[in-house]
C-alpha cells in the first residue's frame, strides 16, 4: 500500500493586514492620548449623577485636597501661552522678574501649589525633583487681593486677551475636605463676581444609593 | 519561522549567472509585536472616563437688590452637620423642631419629595415651589455639600442656595450632637 503523503506547508502566516490593524488602532490611541496629569492632592472627587463633562481647554482648575495633614489649594490652568502670559502679569504684580526660560518652564507646568515667593525656587528644580519638593499650597485668605485670587484673575485676563474667551472655573475638592476650606475659595470667586462655576465629581456607577 | 529559501539556485546549463530571486516577504513577527505592546500601553494610560461636572450658581453678593418677600413656610432649611447627618426644618428656625436626617435615598431625597408636594398643595400656583435653604455648617464636608445639591437636581427643586449658617441654627446642630 503505498503511504499517503501529507504535503508539508508552509507555516508563514501572512501578518499583513494584522500589521496594518495594530498600526491603526495604535495611531489611533497615541493621537486621542492625554496624559494624565499628576495631581498632587490625590484628590478622591465626591459622586454625583451630573453628566455633564468638564471642558477640556480654556479652563482654570482649583484643586483643594489633604496633603501630609494639611489642607492645601493647588492651581491649574489650560493652555500654555495662558500660563506663560499668567506667569508675566504675576511677576510684574509681585515684582519679581522671571527669566524666559523659567517662563518656558512655567508654560508646561500643569499644576502647581507654591507661593509666589518660592515659584523661582521651584521652577529650578528638574522636572523629577520637583515631586520631592514639598508644595505648601497657594496662599489664599478672605481679603480680595490674596495670591489665589490673583491667580485666577490674571489668568482669566490673559485668556481673554489670547483667545477672547471666559475662562470656565472648576473645583477639584476631595471628599472628605471640610467646608471652610471651599466656603474660602468659593468667597475667592466671589469677590471676582463668578457666580457660576463648575464642582468636578464623579458619576455615581450604581443607578441606586 | 523566517522562511527558508528553497527555491534551487545554481547555475543553469549552459546559461548566463543570473542573480537569484529573493523572496519580498518580510517577516512581521516582531513589527506586530511591538505594534501590540504599544497599543496596550497607551490603551492602559489613556482615561477613558473623562471627569463630570456640576454646575453650581451662587447668588450676587455684591448687588443688594429689593428682595420679593417669600411666605416662611414655603422656604426648606437644611443644615449640615457632622458624622454625615442633616438636619432639616421647614420654615423659620427655631419654630419647628428640625428633624436629624441622613444623606441619600430614604432620608433627604424623601423628605424633599414630600415637603415639595406638601408645599405645592397648600400654597396657591404659580409661586407654590418650595425654596430651599442649604446651610453648611463647618463640620461638614465637601461630600455633604456635593450630596446635598446632588438631591437638589435629583427632586427637582427649582430654587436652593447656599446660605450662611447662623449661630442660632449651630446651637441646634450642638444640641443635637452634630457639631
Amino acid at each position: 500500500m503505498p503511504r499517503v503523503k501529507v504535503a508539508r506547508k508552509s507555516t508563514f502566516i501572512d501578518m499583513t493586514a494584522m500589521c496594518d490593524v495594530a498600526f491603526l488602532l495604535l495611531t489611533f490611541f497615541i493621537l486621542t492620548a492625554k496624559p494624565k496629569v499628576d495631581d498632587p492632592t490625590k484628590a478622591e472627587v465626591p459622586f454625583s449623577s451630573k453628566t455633564k463633562l468638564v471642558p477640556e481647554d480654556n479652563l482654570a482648575m482649583i484643586t483643594i485636597g489633604n496633603v501630609d495633614g494639611k489642607d492645601r489649594i493647588f492651581y491649574s490652568v489650560t493652555g500654555s501661552d495662558v500660563r506663560a502670559a499668567t506667569l508675566k502679569a504675576m511677576g510684574d504684580k509681585y515684582k519679581i522678574v522671571f527669566t524666559p526660560e523659567e517662563i518656558a518652564k512655567f508654560s508646561l507646568l500643569e499644576v502647581f501649589g507654591v507661593p509666589i515667593a518660592n515659584l523661582k525656587q521651584f521652577l529650578d528644580l528638574r522636572p523629577d525633583e520637583r515631586k520631592g519638593f514639598p508644595q505648601p499650597g497657594i496662599p489664599t485668605d478672605t481679603t480680595a487681593t490674596n495670591e489665589l485670587s490673583n491667580w485666577i484673575y490674571l489668568s482669566r485676563q490673559a485668556d481673554k486677551g489670547l483667545h477672547d474667551k471666559a475662562l470656565d472655573i472648576a473645583i477639584k475638592g476631595d471628599r472628605k475636605e471640610q467646608y471652610p476650606m471651599i466656603n474660602e475659595v468659593i468667597g475667592v470667586l466671589g469677590h471676582q463676581k463668578i457666580f457660576k462655576f463648575d464642582l468636578i465629581t464623579d458619576l455615581r456607577a450604581a443607578p441606586k444609593k | 519561522m523566517a522562511e527558508l529559501d528553497t527555491s534551487g539556485g545554481g547555475k543553469h546549463k549552459g546559461g548566463k549567472v543570473r542573480s537569484k530571486k529573493q523572496s519580498t516577504r518580510v517577516d512581521l513577527t516582531a513589527m506586530v509585536d511591538l505594534a501590540f505592546l504599544l497599543i496596550t500601553f497607551f490603551m492602559l494610560t489613556t482615561t477613558l472616563s473623562k471627569k463630570k461636572a456640576m454646575d453650581l450658581a451662587m447668588p450676587d453678593n455684591s448687588v443688594i437688590k429689593s428682595q420679593l418677600p417669600v411666605a416662611a413656610t414655603r422656604s426648606m432649611t437644611i443644615l449640615l452637620g457632622s458624622h454625615n447627618k442633616l438636619e432639616w426644618y421647614m420654615g423659620e428656625a427655631g419654630k419647628s423642631a428640625p428633624t436629624v436626617d441622613n444623606y441619600g435615598k430614604d432620608g433627604l431625597r424623601k423628605a424633599l419629595i414630600e415637603n415639595g408636594k406638601k408645599v405645592a398643595e397648600t400654597h396657591a400656583a404659580p409661586d407654590n415651589f418650595m425654596i430651599v435653604l442649604i446651610k453648611p455648617s463647618d463640620k461638614s464636608t465637601y461630600e455633604n455639600l456635593v450630596n446635598t445639591l446632588d438631591e437638589m437636581s435629583i427632586t427637582g427643586v427649582q430654587s436652593y442656595a447656599i446660605v450662611k449658617i447662623t449661630p442660632l441654627e449651630l446651637g441646634d446642630l450642638q444640641k443635637n450632637g452634630l457639631y
